[in-house]
């Protein structure tokens, strides 16, 4: 297994060299971007030569400041694949209030509940206000949106946000994007940002300064993934044609209940673990419904992404760990 | 024993009766209103099972979603509209004109069917 899981990364690292983009050219549009990204494609431990290195009580160890991502909770799913859902997102906060570097704060990818609830979303605010982050940031899944055009979810978590929730903040010299693709779904199609907010977020980059790194964030893949199962965001190629000028895109996605990592050009993509219950890898379930674990197992399959970013090195770590380690 | 006898004789007589009293009411439902049609389409593993189906006018379809996801089934024309079904759940529209009815998922667009009403 640990040799599969090695050569998965050198192949991994191998594509990224026979890219075609100029090595030189690359290292420097990278350079925030860095070294740190974990190169696993599916769930399991992560592993990154960053993160082998030392994470523990050195993680966060020189960082400007670090945040951390959580994804996928769906406070209210009681199946088989995970029967306590509020549990592993406690299990999930007391990891994050035990990181040796406290992050300035959190973002929540979205799926926060499994059918829209008052009573879910109740759950959900009990158990973040553990956070030792108090600043969270969301986005809504589409479980989010189910009963009322998102009207709650707004309500509760969408505070200031525009249209169905998108929004943008500057944090220490990063500008985060915040986006919202589950909302007013085409038949047939994935998810999808609609021309009234790409309007907005053309505006919103407009005039900012090429160096300024850019963290865009949203439930659904940015990126394509697997469009058979709808792992994907229609018209992400116009939100990514705003970005292109940058010099170093982080994009932040959940959704797939599993570790996804692409570096195209200047934009790296990464899709985190749940904190809910794992689904399976592209193609290799009929569906992408919940996937059963053993139960000494799901621990080792939910997790969160922490990002250290320092301004000095101009560098960006995306850390993966899993709950149970 | 013959008191316990009498006392199953004196129930089963008003149930016989109103047995009978349904079969002759559903009879004549069934009168008026030939065929009241019913077809099913269950939700399973993210797809709509028959993805196409074919039923005449006046049926009744019922989706019923098997999934640990919830689902929906909207009409892309805004003819029908379920509420989200979470696991054993179920919607139920009758079909009153002929015509293609398609429709979807709204929360897993992907998900396609359509309901061929003759």
């Amino acid at each position: 297994m640990p040799d599969k899981k090695q050569d998965l990364i050198d192949q991994k690292l191998q594509d990224l060299n026979n890219d075609g983009v100029d090595r030189r050219g690359f290292l420097k549009c990278m350079a925030w971007a860095g070294t740190g990204l974990v190169w696993t494609m599916s769930g399991g431990i992560p592993v990154s030569r960053a993160f082998a290195k030392g994470y523990g009580k050195d993680a966060g160890k020189g960082a400007d400041f670090t945040f951390v991502q959580i994804s996928d909770s769906h406070i209210g799913f009681n199946k088989p694949a995970n029967p306590d859902v509020t549990a592993t997102l406690q299990t999930a906060i007391n990891k994050i209030n035990a990181m040796p570097h406290k992050p300035d704060f959190i973002i929540h990818t979205g799926d926060l509940s499994q059918l829209s609830k008052p009573s879910e979303f109740d759950t959900l605010d009990q158990v973040l206000k553990g956070a030792s982050a108090k600043q969270i940031f969301f986005v809504p899944g589409e479980h989010d949106m189910l009963t009322d055009n998102g009207e709650q979810y707004l309500q509760r978590y969408g505070k200031g946000t525009k249209g169905t929730g998108w929004s943008s903040f500057d944090h220490k010299g990063v500008h985060f994007v915040g986006l919202v693709n589950v909302a007013n779904l085409k038949a047939g199609g994935m998810g999808s940002l609609g021309n009234e907010q790409l309007e907005w977020l053309e505006n919103d980059l407009k005039g900012r300064s090429a160096s300024t790194p850019i963290v865009l964030f949203a439930h659904i893949p940015l990126w394509t993934i697997y469009p058979d199962w709808g792992w994907g965001t229609d018209d992400s190629e116009q939100a990514l044609s705003y970005v292109k000028r940058f010099g170093s895109v982080t994009v932040l996605n959940g959704h797939i209940h599993q570790i996804m990592q692409k570096v195209e050009g200047k934009v790296s993509f990464h899709t985190a673990m749940s904190t809910a219950f794992p689904q399976p890898a592209p193609g290799t379930a009929p569906s992408a419904g919940p996937m059963k674990v053993p139960a000494d197992q799901l621990q080792r399959v939910l997790g969160i992404t922490d990002v250290n970013y320092v301004v000095s090195g101009r560098s960006l770590a995306v850390v993966d760990s899993p709950l149970g380690s | 024993m013959t008191k316990n006898k009498l006392w199953i004789s004196g129930v089963a007589a008003p149930v016989l009766i109103a047995t009978m009293l349904l079969a002759l009411s559903s009879r004549v439902t069934a009168n008026a209103e030939p065929s009241a049609p019913a077809a099913a389409v269950k939700i399973d593993n993210f797809v709509f099972g028959p993805q196409t189906i074919t039923v005449p006018v006046g049926t009744t379809v019922t989706w019923t979603n098997v999934d640990d996801i919830p689902h929906t089934a909207v009409s892309t024309d805004g003819v029908f509209k379920s509420k989200v079904m979470d696991t054993d759940e179920k919607f139920s529209y009758t079909f009153t004109k002929a015509g293609t009815y398609s429709y979807y998922c709204s929360v897993h667009p992907k998900m396609t069917g359509k309901v061929v009403v003759q």
